[in-house]
């Protein structure tokens, strides 16, 4: 049984449905778009042009950008716009259907001939009766090759949405991405390609129907798409009934211990006879600022990327004295409640090949500053702009010949691979338990500690007692052996199976 | 005794499209029933002077009586609906069949179904259309064809006032020849009066009661063929000395 299976068929009808609302709402605007640009030559550039500059933008980047533009949108405003999930992926998918529906569209009206049209007119035609029966008609089959080309890109492009939160078919590619798990990232892979074929193959028979004006294959294109729209519809109204009020929802970020926390606290909680749900894959600035906003219930966050990124703080302090400011400034500035200190540290540190360092006579960062000249570093996606990289290239001088950016799974395959001579690594990550690899810390002390927290959510407090339970009970070494399990390449765990063993080693059960 | 009114009548009509002028002080009576053709160089302002009539474009001075009417009053819509135009190219409507185009006027005007078919057959009988066409597509006919159905769909719902831009303008002569033929004994029989714009200046002169030359958007001639073919005046014999001449050598050439 391919991990995620299970998952599938909720994935499947939330991806359909975001794919279907966000290019409901493309039409929408394309529509009176297109059907005002014929002798309106500037519209048309306009408007072309703008929707091919939104084309250029990565669909990933346009799904994050929604989130800062939605924030500033609510504090410009005081309404309540949620920033997170359905709204933003809404938006950056319709404006990414954009293109090939304007395309479609002008193409199919700027084809009609203008005898044609002079005809219609001529003859005394109304202006709807010419939209209807003649332009439209006439359009029609581009029209729906540019629907085609929308429905496909949209299809594929919302497996992004997973990252700004919003539930789809790529919560089983992240998740298996980041957990090795090639199998369950094919399988999501395949689930979304075969929507968009079906969805493709259905848009396609009404094409053809109205291509030459036959209603048997124009019906049961229709026919097909009832049939994708009450399998989502069913699978609502069972979700709604299956979960009388709102679960509790923990977020994750992008990698193994994340979903191995989640699913330990999911299985408690549940224990409990409370309903969990684990939306997994959020960025990493994106699951703080989703608990802060009341979007996820519970989210597993790090004191030094709290103390960076959420206060804004580049100064160091030690672990004693930083706590106590972080758990008292998240309260007073986003009502976010610091649960509990698991007891392990997931520290950012440098990490080299042991044969390398031992050449080289490196042992720490200090050593590693004189060498690093010669070396070429890979950093995970997000290391090259944060305050730590800024701190410890002041406090040690570092600098590096080349840096390169990675996805995190990857790193430590880089320095195997000799792709790389140092790499970012965390102090939990499981990959470095097998690998021959020495993490140098941070002997100057100038970055924060990195020390593993639960958040809750403003206004839950009860869950925020109830987490108290967890504080110092997870090691660093029995973290790092989970995080093990899940990521390694043969006798793979899942993040559930490896979070039951946690429990179990650490007396959490 | 009360004269009835022209069919139609132009006093001071100016138009610019785009602010190029187009026509200028245009004023003309047409008698009801008359076979009028417009002649004249491309750019001379032919058709626009026949969308002018149907309010396909609102002149900028002047005014137009149609049957003593004015038509600055009259709904755009119906008004078209009252008057064949066979746009020049035919127009026709690709994804509709040649019996639906035909009768697109009838069913604008709410004809029954059986009435529009029966119409539609009627006109095909009467401009030489083989029945079988009446299902086929526009795609699929010849140019005469096409030519003709643009005519038929002009004549569906017994216009009083027929408006054709260059009806025959892509055709073989022979074709064109019958097709006028037709159209001229169609125009007689119905009472029909009709407005053609052609480039074919030896059958305008031959066929039409009343002959019109434009150039630079003003009337520079006007009248019987007859008269007009007389008229000095350099637009005039620019277009008429070339086929006269042609047509005295032909004559000539005669067994």
């Amino acid at each position: 049984m391919i991990a995620g299976w299970e998952a599938l068929p909720a994935a499947l009808a939330a991806h359909l449905a975001i794919s279907a609302a966000a290019l409901g709402l493309a039409l929408l605007v394309a529509a009176p778009l297109v059907l005002l640009m014929p002798g309106r030559p500037w519209l048309r550039r306009g408007v072309m042009g703008l929707a091919s500059v939104v084309q250029t933008v990565p669909a990933l980047a346009l799904l994050a950008l929604f989130f800062p533009l939605l924030v500033l949108l609510r504090n410009a405003t005081g309404l309540e716009v949620p920033s997170l999930g359905l709204l933003p992926s809404l938006l950056a998918l319709a404006l990414y259907a954009l293109l090939p529906l304007l395309r479609g569209g002008a193409g199919g009206l700027a084809a009609i001939p203008d005898g044609v049209r002079e005809a219609a007119r001529a003859i005394g035609m109304s202006p709807a009766q010419r939209l209807f029966h003649v332009e439209l008609s006439l359009a029609a089959p581009v029209v729906m090759g540019g629907l085609r080309t929308a429905a496909v890109w949209t299809i594929g492009a919302a497996t992004l949405a997973t990252m700004v939160g919003q539930p789809s078919l790529g919560d089983l590619i992240f998740a298996g991405l980041q957990l090795q798990d090639w199998r369950q990232v094919l399988l999501g892979c395949m689930a979304a390609a075969g929507l968009a074929l079906v969805v493709d193959a259905a848009l396609g028979l009404c094409e053809a129907g109205i291509a030459r004006r036959r209603w048997p294959p124009a019906l049961a294109g229709i026919a097909l798409l009832a049939l994708l729209a009450a399998g989502v519809a069913g699978w609502w109204w069972q979700a709604r009934a299956a979960s009388a009020g709102r679960p509790v929802v923990i977020g994750t970020k992008t990698f193994s211990e994340q979903y191995i926390l989640a699913e330990l606290i999911a299985a408690d909680l549940r224990r409990d006879g409370i309903a969990v749900e684990v939306r997994s894959g959020l960025g990493s600035g994106i699951a703080f600022q989703s608990v802060a906003a009341g979007g996820i219930d519970i989210s597993i966050d790090y004191s030094g990327t709290l103390w960076t990124q959420a206060l804004g703080r580049t100064d160091v302090l030690p672990r004693s004295a930083m706590l106590p400011i972080l758990a008292r400034d998240l309260k007073a500035r986003y009502g976010v409640t610091l649960a509990a200190r698991l007891g392990f540290e997931n520290a950012y540190a440098l990490a080299m090949k042991r044969s390398d360092a031992q050449r080289l006579g490196v042992k720490t960062i200090s050593d590693l500053a004189r060498v690093a000249p010669q070396l070429r570093l890979a950093t995970d996606l997000e290391f090259q702009s944060r305050a730590e990289w800024a701190s410890l290239k002041r406090s040690y001088g570092l600098g590096f010949a080349s840096m390169r950016a990675y996805t995190p799974v990857l790193m430590v395959a880089a320095l195997k691979d000799g792709a790389a001579d140092v790499i970012t690594a965390y102090s939990s990550d499981g990959a470095l338990a097998g690998a021959d690899v020495v993490l140098f810390t941070d002997d100057r002390g100038a970055l924060p500690a990195y020390d593993a927290l639960l958040l809750v959510a403003p206004g839950r407090d009860d869950l925020g007692r109830q987490l108290a339970r967890y504080e110092g009970r997870i090691r660093v070494e029995a973290m790092r052996v989970a995080n093990a399990q899940a990521d390694r390449a043969t006798n793979k765990r899942s993040p559930a199976e490896a979070a039951r063993w946690l429990a179990r080693e650490t007396g959490l059960q | 005794m009360l004269q009835a009114p022209p069919a139609l009548s132009l006093s001071g009509v100016t138009l610019a499209l785009g602010g190029v002028p187009v026509l200028n002080g245009i004023d003309l009576v047409v008698p009801a029933g008359s076979l009028v053709a417009l002649v004249g160089a491309s750019g001379a302002g032919k058709t626009s002077l026949l969308r002018l009539v149907n309010r396909l474009v609102a002149p900028d001075s002047g005014q137009i009586r149609l049957f003593g009417a004015d038509i600055a009053a009259s709904d755009p819509v119906q008004l078209r609906r009252g008057i064949g135009h066979a746009v020049q190219g035919g127009g026709l409507f690709p994804h509709w069949t040649v019996a639906d185009n035909i009768a697109a006027v009838p069913w604008l005007l709410g004809w029954p179904k059986p009435q529009r078919m029966a119409r539609a057959a009627e006109l095909m009988a009467m401009l030489d259309l083989p029945a079988a066409l009446a299902s086929r597509f526009p795609a699929e006919l010849s140019g005469g064809q096409a030519s003709r159905v643009g005519l038929a769909r002009a004549l569906a719902a017994r216009p009083g006032l027929l408006l054709l831009d260059e009806p025959f303008g892509a055709l073989d002569p022979e074709t064109r020849t019958a097709l006028a033929d037709r159209l001229e004994a169609l125009h007689r029989a119905e009472g029909l009066t009709t407005l053609m714009v052609t480039h074919d200046i030896a059958d305008a002169l031959l066929r039409a009661d009343l002959m019109l030359v434009l150039e630079g958007g003003r009337i520079v001639a006007a009248g019987p063929p007859r008269a007009v073919a007389a008229s000095p005046h350099p637009a005039v014999r620019a277009l008429i000395d070339q086929p006269l001449a042609q047509a005295q050598a032909l004559a000539g050439m005669a067994p």
